[in-house]
């Protein structure tokens, strides 16, 4: 019986292929836009925690100055004390739970090769860096210890370096010059693309710290520490301990606050991520609305629907139909209406989604759950604004309908 | 060819409105019809023929007196009742043929038998009888804009008899067609009264048309004037 009557409002369906149309379009647009905006939403969170991850995941970085918060980062009143190579080896020497501490001072420098010449960020660091940040190399080696600690004059470069300098071709024993002293380029980073903040983070060049502190920054300062977790420990455990060493080192008495801040990559990840789903889960709400305007077409249609058929409703009850047949008849026809709508609507908001995903290179993650549920809502538009007119139609008197012109 | 009562009207009064607009379509009919009879119900507008013929084939309910169906009460049934009961017993041809739009000769022909819960196949197969029955061999999955008014009028009276109903009521049912139509419709139900023994109620404008019937009964003001046996035609 339900599937005769499925079969019969499909046929109803194609007799009015136009109107038929027209009522699903809403529905088609309502669902469309809600897969679309969460299938955009989701790649952006995927996209945005990608991003961040490539900075390094469980990843903490310490920089000197007050951390921000109540009063304001920095702060005014006092002198910022940079981070010192005892910070550095105090931490070495006394953090558990790490994978790897690397100190980092970097300022954009103007960097030379034959002719051509591009700024760049150098970055002065240890060997330790690669792999605090996550970084592999695509040829030659890291800095030996040796290097590290006399300052030698050689360097990483990033993919963008090479690109300008030397094309395709390899890097590896070139000398470039940097500000006023040469190196010579012993390997080659991994790609990482663009932050999500549009930052090229291939546009770098990596030296011993000594060598940066001596002939670049002419200090002895430390811009930031990077700090990997090991896979045991969360960054949230790491970070305190942290702390009380830098604390300690730095003397800083329990009165007074920190003068270093400490900032944990995975949190602005889940913070940034979550802020994505807000945004998504907003927009989807949006979409949502015109799928409730949808339903209220479905309404009218299906009103219109009862109205126009009723002499047919007329006939089907003088030979014996029950209430109950004309009502799931109409709610039927409501139903595979809108399901009809929905699917065409899932299959628009794909397609949108994946041309977007294209256009803002962000990956195309469709959610199996977000689209039954898309499914299961338009069925329920049907069922729902269609019930009045279906009950309209069943309770109709039959001598009166099939009076009806 | 009449056997035992099948319908029967005691003090049947339907009226409309309240007060003094009150208006009373049957005013107190005694009447009885026989299962096999083939009765022709005449009457001018207004006469209540039309009300009688809703409340045969329970269409509609008396507002007092007993209507009676197969010795069952059917005045006092709900509208499912009654929607089974017509389901059951009951097939209706009316004067605008009434099949349903851009919808096979079969398709309308098995819709009762869907109501019905019968199965596809069976459903087809009777479908496929009825139309025989009514001289529509090859013209099954003609829609009904491609048939001719006596073609369609013969749809509508396959879907009437593929039921078996015990009771056929025919309102007009040679109302649209021409001389020659009409004949032919008229033989056509007065064979399936003599063949199959449907009980058929008919009403009509037309003396002729009436006269293939056994017997008419005529309404005049909500009353029954007039009840006799038709002389056999020549």
């Amino acid at each position: 019986m339900i599937w005769e009557t499925v079969r019969l409002s499909l046929i109803s369906i194609r007799r009015n292929v136009l109107r038929s149309f027209l009522t699903l379009l809403g529905i088609v647009i309502g669902v469309a836009a809600v897969i679309a905006m969460l299938t955009i939403g989701s790649g952006t969170t995927e996209k945005v925690k990608a991003d961040i991850s490539k900075l390094g995941s469980n990843l903490l970085v310490v920089r000197s100055g007050r951390p921000a918060g109540p009063g304001g980062p920095g702060g005014l009143d006092q002198v910022v004390r940079p981070l010192a190579e005892k910070d550095l080896a105090a931490l070495v020497a006394h953090l558990s739970g790490a994978r790897a501490i690397s100190p980092a001072s970097q300022k954009q420098v103007r960097v030379i090769f034959g002719t051509e010449s591009l700024t760049s960020g150098v970055t002065g660091t240890d060997s330790a860096y690669l792999d605090a940040r996550d970084w592999k190399l695509v040829s030659g080696r890291p800095f030996s210890d040796s290097e590290t600690r006399s300052g030698a004059g050689v360097c990483l470069v990033g993919e963008t370096v090479r690109q300008q300098f030397f094309g395709a071709g390899d890097p590896e024993g070139e000398i470039v010059r940097v500000n006023r002293t040469s190196c010579k380029i012993i390997g080659l980073l991994e790609p990482k693309g663009y932050t999500g903040f549009g930052q090229d983070q291939d546009n770098v060049v990596l030296m011993p710290l000594a060598a940066y502190q001596r002939r670049i920054a002419g200090n002895r300062d430390i811009d930031s520490i990077y700090i990997a977790a090991d896979d045991r420990t969360p960054t949230t455990e790491l970070q305190p301990r942290v702390e009380d060493i830098l604390r300690d080192t730095r003397r800083i008495t329990p009165d007074r606050d920190d003068d270093f801040s400490i900032r944990d990559m995975t949190q602005i990840a889940d913070a940034m991520a979550s802020a994505t789903t807000t945004m998504t889960g907003m927009l989807g709400a949006v979409a949502g609305v015109s799928l409730l305007v949808g339903g209220i077409g479905i309404m009218n249609i299906m009103l219109v629907s009862v109205t126009e058929r009723t002499r047919e409703i007329g006939i089907r009850l003088a030979i014996g139909a029950h209430e109950k047949h004309i009502l799931i008849q109409f709610l039927v026809e409501a139903t595979v209406l809108s399901l009809l709508g929905g699917i065409i609507g899932i299959l628009i908001g794909l397609a949108l989604a994946a041309i977007a995903s294209v256009t803002l290179t962000i990956p195309f993650s469709p959610s199996p759950a977000v689209i039954l549920l898309a499914v299961g809502f338009s069925a329920l538009i049907g069922m729902v604004f269609g019930f009045f007119p279906a009950l309209r139609g069943a309770r109709l008197d039959p001598i009166d309908a099939l009076r009806h012109e | 060819m009449s056997g035992p009562v099948l319908i029967s009207f005691d003090k049947v009064w339907k009226s409309y409105g309240q007060g003094e607009a009150r208006v009373h379509a049957l005013a107190g009919v005694d009447l009885a019809i026989r299962k096999g009879e083939f009765v022709a119900i005449m009457g001018p507008s207004g006469s209540g023929k039309s009300t009688a013929m809703n409340i045969i084939g329970c269409l509609d309910t008396p507002t007092s007196g007993t209507y009676s169906f197969e010795g069952i009460d059917a005045g006092r049934l709900d509208r499912n009742r009654r929607a089974l009961l017509r389901n059951l017993y009951v097939g209706f041809v009316f004067q605008g043929y009434n099949l349903l739009p851009r919808t096979t000769a079969a398709e309308n022909v098995e819709l009762p038998l869907i109501y019905r819960g019968v199965a596809r196949s069976e459903r087809r197969a009777l479908a496929m009888q009825a139309l025989a029955e009514v001289g529509l061999v090859g013209r099954e999955h003609h829609t009904p804009a491609e048939l001719s008014g006596g073609q369609q009028q013969r749809v509508a009276i396959a879907r009437a008899i593929v039921t078996r109903p015990t009771l056929l009521v025919a309102d007009e049912p040679t109302g649209n067609l021409d001389t020659a139509r009409t004949h032919e419709i008229m033989e056509l139900l007065t064979r399936l009264n003599a063949e199959l023994g449907l009980t058929i109620a008919m009403v009509t404008h037309e003396a002729d048309v009436a006269a293939y019937a056994e017997r008419t009964i005529r309404f005049l003001d909500g009353h029954v004037a007039s009840d006799s046996k038709n002389l056999e035609m020549a």
